[in-house]
C-alpha cells in the first residue's frame, strides 16, 4: 500500500514549513481560545449533530454529483461529473464553512461577526448565518469588488449586514482581508472573525478545511454509487483554496486519484497581471501565515489580477503550499479569457451558469482534455453559481 | 556594543521619548531632517519605520505614510542607508520597525548583519510574535541587534513572561487592543494595565499606539519608562503647508511632550 501522506497541521500550526501565526500579539490569546474551543467541540456529539442538522436542512446537503452529459460529449474526452456546490443555499461552497464557524462563535459566546469577501459569496454566506443566528454582521469588501459583484452586495444588505467599503491598496480581497484583521485586532474581545478560506493564522486553515471536507466525503460516496470506483481525477479552482481542499481532503491518501488545482492566470502567467500564487510566487508572510505569495524584490506584495473576484488574491492557503511542494496536488492556471469562454460554454451546454471562479477549473479541463482517456471519470468541483457574474460577463461581451 | 543597552545602563532618570518616523515619507531628505529635529527636541531613541504594502497592525496615518514612502521608492535596503546617514552625526539609538515579509525576503541573517553595519541597534516586527521568532532571535543575537517584542492588553501572564524574556533590553506595551493611530479614548483599564505591567516586568517598558498629546504621554509615563509617538507626527506633517513647516510642527510637538514627561 502506498505511504499515507501525513496530514497537518502539526502542534505548531504548520503544514511542513507553511502556516504558523504571524499576527499581532493582541490576537494571540484569541487564536489559542479558538483552537481550544474547536478541538473540544469537534469531538462533541451534540455540536456535531447540530452542525449536521444545519448542513442538511438549512444548506441543503448533500449536494448532488451530476453527470455533465453534453459537456462530456463536447469534450470527447473523459466522463465529467460536477459536484454541485452551486446548489447549496446562497449558491456556493462558502456556506459549509460559515455554518461551522457561526456555531463555534455561538458556543464561544461571541455576538459580533466580521468577515472579508471578494466575490461576495463568503460575505453573503456569512450575512446569511448571522441573520439566522441573530448576530451583528460586518463585511469588509473592496470598492472594486463591490462594483463587479454588485448583486451580492444588495443581498448582504437585505440580510442585515453592514458592508464596509475598503478603499485602500488594490481595493479587492487582499485589502478587505487587511481591514477585517484591523477590525479584529481592535474588537478582539467581542468579535469572532469568520475567515472565508483556508488562509490566515492557525487554526483557521485547519478548521476551514475541516468544515469544507464534507464536499470530498460526499463525493467519495457518490462516486462509488455512480460508477462504483474512485474518480481518476478531481479538478477545483484555487483562490485561497477552500473548495479545493474541501473536495481533495478525502482523496489525499488515494494515490490513484489525480488532484488538480487551478489558479487564476489573469492576463497570462507572464503578463505580471495574474493571481497564480503557486505557479509564480515564493514563500512569504501575509495575513497571518507563511505560504506561497506574490511579492517583489523588496518583499512588497504585488497587486494580483483576475477577472474573478474570488481568485483575485496574492496568497494561498498554507496546506496547498505543502501539497504543491510534495507534488501530491498539481497546480495549473487558466486566464481571464479562458474562464469567460468556459463560463459561456458550460452555461449553454448544461443549463448551469457557473461562477467565474469555478469557470477556471472548467477552462483547465477544456484546455487539457486530450490528457484524459474516454473511460476515465473526472469530477469538477462546481464551487458556485454565476448569477453574481452576469454584470461582468455582459460588460465583456460588449467590449 | 549596543547603543540601546548602553543608554539604558546609564540609568538616567529621564523618561524615554521615542518618535516613530516612516522612512521616505514625505521624502528621503525630509525624513533625515525630521530625525535630526527629533533628536534636537530631546528624543532619546529613534524608531524608523520601513514601509510595507500591507501594514495590518496600522491605522490610517501609518498606512498613508507607508503608501507614500513606497511610491517614493523606499525599500528596506534604502532604509538602512538612512540609518547610515543618521549615524554619521549622531549616536542616538536607532530602532527599525516594520513587517516581517521584507525582512524574510532580504534574508534574516543578512539583514541583521547589514542593519548592524548601518548602525541599527534594535528591531520591532509587529506581525512576528514570540512563538514564530526563534530563527529571528538567533540571528539578532549573533549580530547584537536588540529585539523588541510587543505586549498587549490581551497578553496573559505566561506569554508576558516569554515576551519579556525575548526582549533583549525593553518591552513595547501596546496601550489598547487595536491598531496604531489617533482618536483613541483611553479608559481606566489602560492605566490599570500599564500599572500592572510596571509591577510584573523587571525589564523597562515603553507604551505606544495612539499617544497623541503631552497629557496622555505624561499619564502613561506615570507607569511606563517612556512612550512612542508615531501617527500624531504623521498627521502633523500631513496637515502642514510645507515639508519644512511639517518638520517644525513635529519638533515643537515633541518638545512639548519632552517638557510634559
Ligand atoms: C464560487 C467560488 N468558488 C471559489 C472561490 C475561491 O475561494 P476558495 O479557493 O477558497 O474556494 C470563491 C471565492 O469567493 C467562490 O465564490
Amino acid at each position: 500500500m502506498a505511504q499515507r501522506v501525513i496530514r497537518g497541521p502539526n502542534s505548531k500550526g504548520r503544514f511542513g514549513p507553511y502556516g504558523g501565526q504571524y499576527v499581532p500579539e493582541t490576537v494571540m490569546q484569541a487564536l489559542s481560545e479558538l483552537e481550544m474551543s474547536y478541538r473540544k467541540l469537534k469531538k462533541d456529539k451534540s455540536f456535531l449533530s447540530e452542525l449536521r442538522g444545519y448542513l442538511s436542512d438549512f444548506v441543503g446537503r448533500p449536494s448532488p454529483l451530476y453527470f455533465a452529459e453534453r459537456f462530456t460529449a463536447y469534450l470527447k474526452g473523459p466522463k465529467v461529473y460536477f459536484k454541485r456546490e452551486d446548489l447549496n443555499h446562497t449558491g456556493a461552497h462558502k456556506i459549509n464553512n460559515t455554518v461551522g464557524q457561526i456555531l463555534l462563535a455561538k458556543h464561544m459566546g461571541k455576538k459580533r461577526i466580521i468577515a472579508e469577501t471578494g466575490a461576495g459569496q463568503h460575505g453573503l454566506a456569512t450575512a446569511t448565518v448571522c441573520a439566522r443566528f441573530g448576530m451583528e454582521c460586518i463585511i469588509y469588501m473592496g470598492a472594486v469588488d463591490m462594483k463587479r459583484q454588485a448583486p451580492n452586495v444588495e443581498k448582504m444588505k437585505l440580510l442585515g449586514a453592514k458592508v464596509v467599503t475598503v478603499e485602500s491598496g488594490s481595493k479587492t480581497l487582499k485589502d478587505a482581508t487587511s481591514q477585517a484583521m484591523r477590525d479584529w485586532v481592535t474588537n478582539i474581545r467581542s468579535t469572532f472573525y469568520i475567515i472565508g478560506s483556508v488562509v490566515g493564522p492557525h487554526p483557521y486553515p485547519m478548521l476551514v478545511r475541516d468544515f469544507q471536507s464534507i464536499i470530498g466525503k460526499e463525493t467519495k460516496r457518490q462516486c462509488k454509487e455512480k460508477f462504483r470506483k474512485l474518480p481518476d481525477a478531481i479538478i477545483a479552482c484555487v483562490g485561497g483554496g477552500s473548495n479545493a481542499i474541501g473536495i481533495f481532503d478525502s482523496f489525499i491518501n488515494e494515490k490513484s486519484v489525480k488532484l488538480i488545482g487551478v489558479e487564476a492566470a489573469g492576463h497570462g502567467l507572464n503578463s505580471g497581471q495574474h493571481a497564480a500564487t503557486l505557479s509564480k510566487g515564493k514563500p512569504g508572510v501575509l495575513h497571518g501565515s507563511y505560504s506561497y505569495l506574490v511579492y517583489d524584490n523588496d518583499g512588497q506584495i504585488i497587486l494580483p489580477h483576475s477577472i474573478s473576484a474570488g481568485l483575485d488574491y496574492p496568497g494561498v492557503g498554507p496546506e496547498h503550499s505543502a501539497l504543491s511542494d510534495s507534488g501530491r496536488v498539481k497546480y495549473f492556471s487558466a486566464t481571464d479569457k479562458q474562464a469567460l469562454a468556459a463560463f459561456e460554454l458550460v452555461s449553454k451546454l448544461e443549463g448551469i451558469i457557473p461562477a467565474l471562479e469555478t469557470a477556471h477549473a472548467l477552462a483547465y479541463l477544456i484546455a487539457h482534455k486530450k490528457e484524459f482517456k474516454a473511460r476515465q471519470n473526472v469530477v469538477v468541483c462546481l464551487s458556485g453559481r454565476g448569477d453574481k457574474d452576469m454584470p461582468i460577463f455582459f460588460e465583456k461581451e460588449k467590449a | 556594543m549596543n547603543r540601546i543597552r548602553t543608554y539604558l545602563n546609564q540609568n538616567k532618570k529621564q523618561k524615554l521619548l521615542i518618535p516613530f518616523i516612516t522612512a521616505g515619507y514625505p521624502d528621503r531628505s525630509t525624513t533625515l531632517n525630521l530625525i535630526k529635529a527629533a533628536i534636537d527636541s530631546g528624543c532619546n531613541m529613534i524608531e524608523i519605520g520601513f514601509p510595507f504594502s500591507d501594514p495590518l497592525a496600522d491605522g490610517a496615518e501609518v498606512q498613508f505614510s507607508s503608501y507614500q514612502a513606497l511610491k517614493n521608492g523606499m525599500t528596506l535596503a534604502r532604509t538602512l542607508r538612512i540609518a547610515e546617514q543618521v549615524r554619521k552625526t549622531s549616536d542616538v539609538p536607532l530602532i527599525l520597525m516594520g513587517y516581517y515579509n521584507p525582512i524574510l525576503c532580504y534574508g534574516e541573517n543578512r539583514f541583521m548583519k547589514d542593519a548592524k553595519a548601518a548602525g541599527v541597534d534594535g528591531l520591532i516586527i509587529p506581525d512576528l510574535p514570540v512563538v514564530e521568532a526563534s530563527d529571528y532571535k538567533r540571528y539578532a543575537a549573533i549580530h547584537d541587534i536588540s529585539t523588541v517584542f510587543l505586549a498587549a492588553p490581551t497578553t496573559n501572564k505566561t506569554r508576558l513572561k516569554q515576551i519579556e524574556k525575548s526582549c533583549s533590553d525593553f518591552v513595547y506595551a501596546v496601550t489598547v487592543t487595536g491598531v496604531t493611530g489617533g482618536g483613541k479614548v483611553f479608559g481606566r483599564d489602560t492605566d490599570n494595565y500599564l500599572k500592572g505591567l510596571g509591577k510584573t516586568l523587571s525589564k523597562k517598558f515603553v507604551a505606544g499606539f495612539g499617544v497623541s498629546s503631552p497629557e496622555t504621554a505624561r499619564r502613561f509615563c506615570k507607569y511606563s519608562d517612556g512612550i512612542v509617538i508615531g501617527s500624531k507626527l504623521i498627521s502633523l506633517m500631513r496637515s502642514a503647508k510645507s515639508k519644512s513647516q511639517g518638520v517644525k510642527d513635529a519638533a515643537r510637538f515633541l518638545s512639548s511632550v519632552r517638557k510634559a514627561i
